[in-house]
């Protein structure tokens, strides 16, 4: 019965495959999960970026090595301290045939620092944007930024025009549950044009042929995504040819795609470190058998369990080889990283229990990991290594590994004693992870650590203009949080991106496909 | 027969309204949305203020109040992962699994009757006992796999077939239909076959049971020995007497097709409400669950009512019962 069906079924397919030939170049993709939402200002989350940026874009982009370069704005110098004067590209339209001038520049950047915005911390320091002239701006703010031009990098112009038209120049409001013409309609100035959104099925991006960088533009008329969120089915797509490339193959099946004839896996270091946070602040720990005292708070202690991981083995057994073993918790393309840093200390588990003896634990002691199981990369497996690895020295390890839902809130109640999190550097520089994760006030510092030292050079870089100076402020913090080991490096994520082998397609380090580099032979 | 239809509804209504507050008790528990929306950046602050927004801090029971009210308006809230009305999804994506689900049903009902026919005539041939074991590896072997191998052998290996998707598809007065497009119905084959070869092995047992329960009955014996053709016995006699308990397996298994379709769905990412139903099981996104669940008690509750009242019309005998009874 199956098989008759089988075969009734096929030989329909037959009689229906007549492929129409392709005049134009089509690159059709899929990753597991889809733009949240096209409203630019809405989401600062990466696969809504990756969307969005390819049909708007910033005053500055980043290239594919993640440098900033311009792109909306053509030049940018400070001209105070706090005044950067940013010098608009001439003759720009947006998909809809209006000019892109100042006036946008100054209702996007008020957009995206409104109230409901997600991206309202990223360029808080912004003030003021003046208008000098139709094609430039002076952005003023609250103190010296150096780094303005990087937190500039995701940042969406979007038509004032088109915004005010459409009753959108408030980003969507939560609180009143509306829904707005912007999820769902774009008018931006970049290389594709929304052609057609059906959200988790389908999202069909056009050639824009008025854009002003098209003739470094790759050949692609037209891209399409599909969100396919089982792997298996994803990967099966690629391998038959319905796919073009696939952002997020499962590592299992690289193997299987690589020995495939006609496709091709292109790697990177992601931009995106994975760590253990102990919690070194509280007075005793909920989940030890320590009581009166907490284990972590001792800095032996953390250096053991810090050496009692065999990174090596993680690398190579549940990462198959595809991870980089860490010494801070900051990849490479972050401004302050230095190949010193990113040395790990020893692998020694004797040296580990001896330090475990010399801190008063000799037969080591118990405690909770709180690890996510749908978030990073075999994030689950490397907790279920570490809780093996931590056992030979005797720290008993009880794992509770659960999806991000319930995981992230664990940390931002405080509530957890070690826990794995990894952590992307949007901003590229190295005050990105000590304010949100060593500053005492920082919002995803979890593990209670407060080093006022650490707290003032932070706050002083945010400030500081001399970069010569302030990078020596940057390999502080580095030193100290490196001794302190307060959170432990594991390793920086690798991402690998499978396609066709006739598909010319730069892999980046941010997860974030740019169609414009695009060529199709 | 009135008083029979308001019970049943009473009852239908019940049964929904503790559907959505058993719902609604699960997701307490299923994770924090605001942390699936909101970036990494978002301040403590921020997510608090979001969370009273959405009014996730109020009581459960407030809550509960608040869906229902709306709810029986036609207003389903909104989709936290994608910030729309979950009416308006899930009357988007019902095209899909209602095209899915028929195409099953066809499937399900003509393969597995015809089949249940031969098997319960032909008992000894060979034919029936190489069916009888295939159906058995039909039941045993999950939706997922069976997915998964006819993906490998048709798009990988023989590359005829589509492995995900719904192909062009063609909007006729807000019903986008897969039915009108080549690449539409080369999309729906393997997804269906998936989705009924369980019903269909269901099916094929079950008319065979009936078939060799009826075949052994006097009135066939009487028939035979009137003469009548083979024919005529057994499509007009025997399997008309088999069809009262196909009907009702048939019909609750519509409302089964419509809930299992969420691991074909995944399977094929089919567009329909199954798979926008285990996208909401990840994101914790409470409103959809929580009205797609009620939508599948709906459907359960009301084809439930339709078998009953159907029967009421068939077997007179039942008629006679219910007016005794009153």
């Amino acid at each position: 019965m199956k098989l008759t069906s089988l075969l009734g079924g096929a030989a329909v397919a037959l009689a229906l495959a007549v492929s129409p030939a392709y005049a134009k170049n089509t690159l059709r993709w899929a990753s597991q999960g889809d733009a949240l939402t096209l409203d630019p200002h809405a989401q600062n989350e990466s696969p809504t970026i990756a969307m969005n940026l390819n049909i708007m874009e910033p005053l500055v982009r980043s290239d594919r090595e993640l440098k900033p370069e311009p792109a909306l704005a053509t030049s940018w110098k400070v001209l105070e301290p706090t005044v950067w004067e940013f010098k608009l590209r001439e003759g720009v339209k947006f998909h809809d045939g209006d000019t892109f001038d100042a006036d946008d520049v100054i209702f996007s950047i008020k957009r995206a620092q409104s109230k409901n915005s997600d991206f309202k911390d990223q360029i808080g320091s912004i003030k003021e944007v003046k208008k000098i002239d139709d094609h430039t701006v002076h952005l003023i703010t609250t103190g010296p930024n150096p780094i303005l031009p990087n937190q500039l990098l995701t940042i969406a112009m979007m038509s004032k025009e088109w915004s005010e038209k459409h009753d959108v120049v408030e980003v969507q409001d939560y609180k009143n549950k509306q829904e707005t013409y912007a999820i769902r309609n774009t008018n931006g100035t970049g290389p594709f044009k929304l052609q057609l959104r059906e959200p988790d099925v389908r999202t069909i991006l056009v050639k824009n042929e008025d854009w002003w960088g098209v003739k470094n533009h790759g050949n692609v008329d037209e891209v399409v995504y599909t969100p396919i969120a089982n792997a298996a089915t994803r990967v099966a797509a690629l391998l038959s040819g319905e796919l073009e490339f696939v952002l997020d193959p499962p590592l299992q099946d690289l193997e299987r795609v690589k020995r495939t004839a006609g496709l091709k896996v292109l790697k990177t270091p992601q931009n995106r470190s994975i760590f253990f946070g102990l919690n070194v602040g509280a007075a005793e720990l909920g989940s030890s058998d320590v009581k009166g005292k907490n284990p972590l708070a001792d800095p032996k202690v953390r250096r053991a369990m810090y050496q009692a991981i065999d990174i090596k083995a993680i690398g190579q057994k549940v990462m198959r080889g595809d991870a980089e073993p860490a010494g801070i918790i900051a990849a490479p393309f972050v401004r302050g990283w230095t190949k010193e840093l990113d040395q790990r200390l020893p692998y020694d588990v004797d040296g580990a229990k001896k330090l475990l003896a010399e801190a008063g634990y000799p037969n080591g002691f118990t405690v909770k990991l709180d690890c996510p199981n749908d978030r990073y990369i075999n994030d689950e497996a490397i907790c279920q290594a570490a809780v093996g690895m931590l056992a030979r020295i005797g720290v008993k390890v009880n794992l509770d590994a659960q999806p991000k839902s319930l995981h992230f809130p664990k940390l931002a109640k405080r509530e957890t004693d070690m826990y794995m999190l990894g952590w992307g550097v949007t901003t590229l520089d190295s005050h990105y992870v000590f304010s949100f994760l060593a500053h005492t006030k920082g919002t995803w510092n979890a593990t209670g650590y407060s080093n006022p030292r650490v707290d003032e050079l932070t706050e002083a870089m945010e400030i500081e203009i001399d970069p010569e100076k302030r990078d020596a402020m940057i390999a502080e913090v580095w030193k100290i949080l490196k001794e302190d080991n307060v959170y432990l490096p594991l390793h920086h994520q690798v991402i690998s991106w499978a396609m066709r082998e006739n598909l010319d397609l730069p892999i980046i380090a941010n997860d974030q496909p740019q169609f414009r580099y695009a060529v199709m032979k | 027969m009135l008083a029979f239809v308001i019970r049943r509804l009473i009852q239908a209504v019940v049964v929904v309204l503790v559907v959505a507050f058993l719902s609604f008790l699960l997701f307490n528990f299923v994770g924090d949305p605001v942390n699936n929306m909101v970036g990494q950046d978002a301040s403590i602050a921020d997510r608090e203020e979001m969370r009273e927004a959405l009014g996730l801090n109020d009581p459960l029971i407030v809550r509960f109040a608040h869906y229902v009210l709306n709810a029986v308006q036609g207003d389903f809230g909104m989709s936290l992962r994608l910030q729309r009305r979950v009416g308006t999804l899930i009357v988007e994506r019902m095209p899909a699994t209602l095209e899915l689900v028929a195409a099953s049903a066809v499937l399900a009902l003509s393969i597995g009757i015809g089949l249940g026919v031969f098997t319960g005539i032909k008992r000894s041939h060979w034919l029936s006992r190489v069916i009888l074991t295939v159906s058995l590896i039909g039941v045993s072997l999950p939706t997922f796999v069976i997915g998964i191998c006819l993906i490998y052998v048709f798009s990988v290996l023989l590359g005829w077939l589509p492995s995900f998707g719904r192909g062009e598809t063609v909007n006729i007065g807000g019903w986008s239909t897969g039915f009108l497009t080549a690449s539409g119905w080369q999309a729906i084959i393997m997804p269906a076959i998936t989705l009924s070869l369980f019903q269909m092995t269901l099916i094929l047992r079950l008319v065979r049971t009936e078939m060799l329960e009826v075949m052994r009955t006097d009135f066939i014996k009487f028939a035979r020995a009137r003469g009548l053709s083979n024919r005529a016995i057994n499509f007009g006699h025997a399997l008309r007497n088999t069809l009262v308990p196909v009907i009702t397996i048939a019909g609750l298994n519509i409302g089964s097709l419509i809930a299992f379709s969420i691991i074909t769905e995944t399977v094929f990412q089919w567009p329909g409400m199954g798979f926008l139903f285990i996208q909401a099981v990840q994101f914790a996104d409470i409103p959809v669950m929580a009205a797609y669940l009620s939508l599948v008690a709906v459907v359960f509750v009301s084809i439930n009512m339709i078998v009953d009242l159907a029967y009421y019309a068939i077997d007179p005998r039942l008629r006679a019962t219910v007016g005794r009874g009153r």
